[in-house]
């Protein structure tokens, strides 16, 4: 398949990655060599193949409802790039 | 004493011929006059390293001594350690301070091990080289001009070196075998399940797997057995009795079964490589093994399945650096979403970026049918490929890598080119076995061959009484890089 140069920007406004032109440019060279080389699964017959999710099959484990984490707020605070009052600070989202 | 194995620096300790605390600053002296060349650790905190080696010399006044009392080791900086700065090999973690323990972490602390530092990695783990790094590459100790492997480059380089008393790796696709094959060392990835993920920054959850590296299978059974055992906070680790992975060690070979995959020693092995993998399964039949011809149909697959489900668990595990409760912010931006691009496009180096955008658009509507599922459909045919293999044989060798190590700079700017130097590897992280690499010869360039010993499901044991047999008959293992 080949990959066009707006897939590049749509993909990388969904994995919420700012680019450059230049940048752009360099990665969907490199992009259009690494989907090449994915492209040799294609012609692989997999009809009735269950996908394999996992390298174990497990189902998932359930536990009592019971609190296991202490409270440790200001600890994950200190390491936060801006906070205030004990609270996340992100640019504002509503007017 | 930093040639000594694990079992006689436990004996020395125990015995009071040399402290904890001696040992401790033996091995910081050794990377205070050899990290500035090598670059093996990214961050280093003796005063953290000396309390460690303090508390355990007053365990071993006490008669309270475990396996590890009081040993140096070196941890991936991949495994968050309370109070230590913790990065990944990313400047999106450049700043941050692990607020807890990963389970491998306390398991070691448990055992009265000495921290000596974290050791360098790829970014995030994404790399064959350790040149991803956001804090440098690593040298290879054998040659300054090559590179360590990757990703766990920086724990096979400072093992190689005598760095550490042995260290841990993490491994999604090789990235413990491969540069334990480059380094000259013994590594081993564990099967999926054993070593719980609990604090061991995500890169892609289904193939993700902590283990030991250190310069002898012996070494290797004493780490495991404080490495693995179930652990409740990591949802796939396996609910399994506790096993000494230590108990086989001196068991004979003699009637081994040992399965060569034709596809291992087709076209793209280098010739000095095969060579030594040769010499090395030649050792093992005068050790009485014998040899199976098998066939792993659909592993030249496996690097095409691998980059399609890598990066798919990768965009969505890395989808939360975000810049708000930790990790790297830009410095400017306009609004909520330029800040998230701003702070993932300065935070992010190249290959991650890549990685994340090769796994959006695959999970993206419209090719998820195509791409993500038709890889796990193959994934299980990989999978299949090996359980017909164990019919026939008990454990599988090959090399580890395709070439030794080649040199810093030398895959250039095509991603594609280091992603084939895993093409021996992967397989065996998408079935989710066990698999390690010990030192096995030199190639024509002077660099260390790996032999790779792949063993079917929870086999570990049975694998390191493979490796030690042969480090008991070579000493390979042994060698140490000019000037160490």
């Amino acid at each position: 398949m080949s990959l066009s140069t707006d897939d590049v920007k749509k993909v990388a406004r969904l994995a919420r990655l700012a680019m450059t032109e230049q940048e752009m440019h360099s990665a969907h060279a490199q992009l259009q060599n690494i989907f090449d080389l994915i492209a040799e699964m294609q012609a692989v017959d997999t009809r009735g193949i269950e996908p394999m999710s996992h390298a174990q099959e497990l189902s998932q484990r359930l536990r009592e409802d019971v609190v296991s984490e202490a409270d440790q707020r200001e600890l994950f605070q200190s390491i936060a790039p801006q906070v205030e009052r004990g609270l996340y600070l992100v640019p504002q989202v509503i007017e | 004493m930093i040639n000594a194995s694990l079992k006689q620096l436990s004996a020395e300790l125990a015995a009071k011929k040399i402290s904890s605390v001696e040992l401790t600053r033996l091995y910081l002296d050794r990377i205070a006059a050899l990290n500035p060349q090598l670059n093996a650790y990214i961050t280093l905190n003796s005063e953290i390293s000396l309390a460690q080696a303090r508390a355990a010399d007053a365990r071993l006044a006490q008669g309270k001594g475990a396996a590890l009392t009081g040993i140096p080791l070196a941890q991936k900086d991949i495994f968050c350690a309370k109070g230590w700065r913790t990065t990944c090999g990313s400047r999106m973690l450049e700043n941050f301070i692990a607020p807890y323990d990963a389970h491998v972490i306390s398991q070691f602390n448990n055992a009265g091990a000495v921290n000596l530092g974290k050791t360098n990695m790829d970014e995030f783990a994404m790399g064959s080289s350790n040149e991803t790094s956001y804090f440098g590459a690593v040298k290879n100790p054998w040659n300054h001009a090559a590179v360590p492997g990757g990703s766990s480059g920086g724990t096979a380089a400072a093992v190689a070196a005598r760095l550490c008393a042995a260290a841990t790796g993490t491994d999604t696709g090789g990235s413990i075998r491969q540069p334990a094959a480059l380094c000259g060392i013994s590594g081993l990835k564990p099967t999926y399940g054993v070593v719980s993920r609990y604090g061991m920054i995500a890169f892609a959850s289904s193939l993700d797997q902590a283990g030991p590296m250190a310069r002898s299978a012996e070494d290797l059974a004493l780490l495991l057995n404080v490495m693995a055992g179930f652990d409740e906070r990591d949802s796939t680790s396996l609910q399994r009795d506790q096993e000494d992975y230590a108990r086989d060690l001196a068991q004979p070979l003699q009637g081994l079964r040992i399965g060569l995959p034709r596809e291992f020693f087709a076209a793209g092995l280098s010739g000095d490589v095969g060579a030594a993998v040769e010499a090395a399964i030649a050792e093992y039949k005068k050790l009485g093994a014998t040899v199976v011809d098998i066939s792993l149909p659909n592993s030249r697959l496996s690097i095409p399945v691998y980059y399609v489900l890598a990066p798919a668990e990768a965009s969505s595990n890395l989808s939360r650096f975000d810049g708000v409760r930790y990790g790297y912010r830009a410095p400017e931006y306009s609004d909520l979403t330029d800040m998230y691009e701003k702070s993932r496009a300065q935070g992010f180096g190249a290959e991650v970026k890549r990685r994340i955008m090769i796994g959006t658009y695959v999970l993206s509507h419209g090719y998820y049918d195509a791409y993500y599922l038709q890889a796990q459909k193959i994934r299980r045919l990989i999978a299949q490929d090996f359980v017909e293999a164990y019919q026939q044989c008990d454990v599988i060798m090959g090399p580890t890598s395709p070439t030794t190590a080649f040199n810093l700079g030398e895959k250039g700017d095509d991603p594609v080119q280091m992603y084939l130097s895993d093409i021996y590897t992967i397989a065996v992280n998408l079935a989710g076995l066990p698999g390690m690499s010990i030192p096995c010869g030199f190639g024509a360039n002077g660099m260390p061959v790996g032999l790779q010993i792949i063993g079917n499901y929870f086999d570990e044991a049975r694998m390191l009484n493979v490796a030690h047999q042969y480090q008991l008959a070579t000493d390979w293992h042994s060698r140490a890089p000019q000037g160490i």
